[in-house]
């Protein structure tokens, strides 16, 4: 086993002072200017002009975007902007048209899925893919990396792969313990609910031990009772050391979770900075709501809204009762 | 009615040579679609080229009968590396459309005039057994007990084809209690998320492909020198059809699964085979409702009702866990 798997299986934030490398993450970010593709003090993984088409649609056109180490970055963007397509070109599970991408230094422009995995840049899926006719504790192993017995010469050999096996079996068990799935351990993964599926992907994830998480869609379909639960362990991810890229529909998460934001709309992207910032940004109302601002985005913005709706609605009543003086 | 011939042929059929064949082309499709995810549609294909590699080895070309061996499984594993390279980076559906034909093309092929000289055509190749059966340990006579008595011959050719089912069985087993098999197994569920954990997902589905095919082409050299004939018409589509009802009956993704499916689906076959014949000659059933010749067809169809029986009450197969399949229907 590597040496810095303490790392992961320690109690949430006791390696580090709780909270402290959310402080770390965002002083860093600090000084960075608002604006998209922004470059980043440390930047775990930089990306130049990456397009994907579809015949004559262009999904994907990132010019330069930087994703900051240590931090968690939330990829946000109406629908169809194409937020899950990028991260498909990023972890190798599609093939771009033009593009570069450097991932701790260390070209992944066409490099398969599996092997991005094995770099340590690992993913998971908007709908779950949970193996549901393994075990809890099998689709665990399954998440463990660098496997003697999973080549075909050495499987048939059980000494070969023993140890390794018991060592596995046991980081899973801590990992399932930090999760609550430990008394799903034999279930199958099938009969798992949908929040806890999540949460055994994620945990599964961890398995292979990456440097970079990037979650599609983490609190789609999860139930709100697990929603903080799950909150809570995608911010673990960073206490450990982790760097988080997420997609992510619901703006409550957002602003809750992410040190940085980065929003596309239409293939690019438009704006990037903090969370507040950056939903206070016009682009992003813009690009959200196509130029009509009819859903408020702050609190102020819908005082004001409702400032003018109720100004509208009384000249509306005064001309009504005009009308019926008359 | 003659119910003891009757039950000793159903008993004999058990340890028979076509259960032997078909369950060992069915531990091969279990490899590859039991434990995979592979719908490879063609096993008749893999069974066919080890048996047509060993015959023509030995009777065109003159070489040994461990030439034969050796090219029926290169031949096995060449072909699987033909359907597996185009066809497994693609969907599933592929790589079935792509077997259903190459099996079809390889039958023809042994059956085509052209090839008259060196496949024998549609009549096929005997006479290339000779060095199998000076193998035979056994003397001149009848080895067994009860009804499973047979000819030194049958039983050399049963003896060499049980161990090298049983052998198979155990490979089967000891590969999918490792990390590999849980790799597969991954791979039959979602092979995506397999790909995301870092696995090579492709190099595991031709592994399979190549381990089912050779497994599929030991049978074809049992069914060649149990039967001392090979015959292009008898590696039809039907072969692959009747190993997949095997492997389902006896639960796929089971080490023996496909031992007790190939058991039961002969024993079927023999009684009702046997117990239609005697009904018809004893009188029971009318000539105008069937006559000897239909027996063999409506065999099949009762085989049918009770394969349908099967999958309606017990759809995970003799073995199956019930619960896996509950989970399908999510």
């Amino acid at each position: 086993m590597p040496a810095d798997s303490s790392f992961h299986t320690g109690v949430p934030g006791a390696t580090v002072q709780n909270g402290s490398r959310k402080a770390v993450a965002v002083a860093a970010l600090a000084d960075v200017p608002r604006e998209p593709g922004a470059p980043k003090p440390d930047p775990i993984l930089v990306a130049d002009d990456v397009t994907r088409r579809f015949g004559g649609l262009t999904a994907v056109d990132v010019k330069h975007v930087e994703i900051q180490r240590g931090a968690i970055t939330a990829l946000i963007g109406p629908n169809g902007a194409g937020k899950t397509t990028f991260f498909n070109l990023l972890t190798g599970f599609d093939r771009p048209d033009t593009g570069e991408w450097r991932f701790n230094d260390r070209s992944l422009a066409r490099v398969p899925a599996h092997k991005v995995a094995r770099y340590g840049m690992v993913r998971t899926f908007q709908l779950t893919k949970a193996l549901s006719r393994l075990t809890v504790i099998e689709n665990m192993r399954l998440g463990a990396g660098g496997q003697r017995g999973e080549r075909l010469m050495n499987a048939l050999f059980r000494p070969a792969w023993a140890q390794q096996e018991r060592d596995n079996t046991a980081r899973a068990e801590e990992l399932l313990a930090r999760f609550k799935l430990d008394t799903k351990r034999d279930d199958f993964a099938g009969s798992l609910s949908g929040g806890q599926r999540k949460l055994l992907e994620m945990a599964r994830a961890l398995m292979s031990e990456p440097e970079m998480v990037m979650l599609d869609e983490p609190m789609a379909g999860v139930n709100p009772a697990l929603t903080q639960s799950l909150l809570g362990h995608v911010k673990d991810l960073r206490e450990q050391g982790m760097t988080v890229l997420f997609v992510e529909h619901d703006m409550d998460m957002v602003r809750d979770i992410s040190d940085w934001v980065i929003v596309m709309a239409q293939g690019k992207i438009v704006a990037e900075g903090p969370p507040d910032d950056v939903m206070a940004n016009p682009a992003v109302i813009d690009a959200y709501l196509g130029g009509h601002h009819d859903a408020p985005l702050t609190e102020a913005e819908e005082q004001r809204q409702l400032a003018a709706a109720e100004a509208e609605l009384e000249a509306e009543h005064a001309a009504a009762e005009g009308d019926g003086a008359r | 009615m003659d119910w003891g011939s009757i039950i000793s042929n159903a008993l004999r059929s058990v340890v028979g040579l076509e259960t032997v064949i078909f369950a060992m082309a069915a531990v091969g499709l279990n490899v590859q679609f039991g434990y995979a995810g592979l719908l490879n549609f063609g096993q008749a294909a893999f069974v066919a080229i080890g048996a047509y590699g060993l015959a023509i080895m030995v009777f065109f070309a003159g070489l040994s009968l461990w030439v034969g061996l050796a090219v029926g499984i290169g031949g096995a594993v060449v072909l699987a590396l033909l359907l597996g390279v185009p066809t497994l980076r693609l969907r599933a559906d592929y790589l079935a459309i792509a077997t259903i034909a190459a099996a079809e093309i390889v039958r023809i092929a042994f059956r085509s005039s052209t090839l008259r000289e060196w496949t024998g055509g549609s009549n096929g190749i005997t006479g290339f057994d000779g060095q199998f059966y000076a193998l035979n340990p056994l003397s001149n006579g009848t080895y067994g007990f009860g009804p499973w008595r047979f000819s030194e011959r049958l039983t050399w050719v049963l003896l060499v084809g049980w161990v090298l089912l049983i052998l198979f069985c155990v490979l089967v087993w000891l590969l999918m209690r490792s990390p590999w098999g849980r790799v597969l197994k991954g791979i039959r569920e979602d092979e995506d998320a397999v790909r995301s954990l870092g696995k090579n997902v492709y190099a595991y589905k031709m592994q399979a492909l190549i381990i089912g095919g050779v497994i599929g082409a030991f049978a074809g050299f049992i069914y060649a020198l149990g039967r001392a004939a090979v015959q292009p018409d008898l590696y039809g589509t039907e072969l692959t059809f009747f190993a997949y009802t095997v492997l389902l009956v006896g639960g796929a993704a089971r080490v023996f699964g496909p031992v007790v499916g190939a058991a039961i689906f002969w024993l079927v076959l023999s009684l009702t085979d046997n117990v239609l014949a005697q009904a018809i000659n004893a009188g029971y059933v009318s000539s105008s409702i069937m006559n000897p010749n239909q027996v063999g067809q409506v065999r099949f169809m009762l085989v049918g009702v009770l394969l349908m029986l099967l999958m309606i009450y017990r759809p995970q197969g003799i073995f199956g866990d019930k619960r896996e399949i509950a989970l399908n229907a999510r």
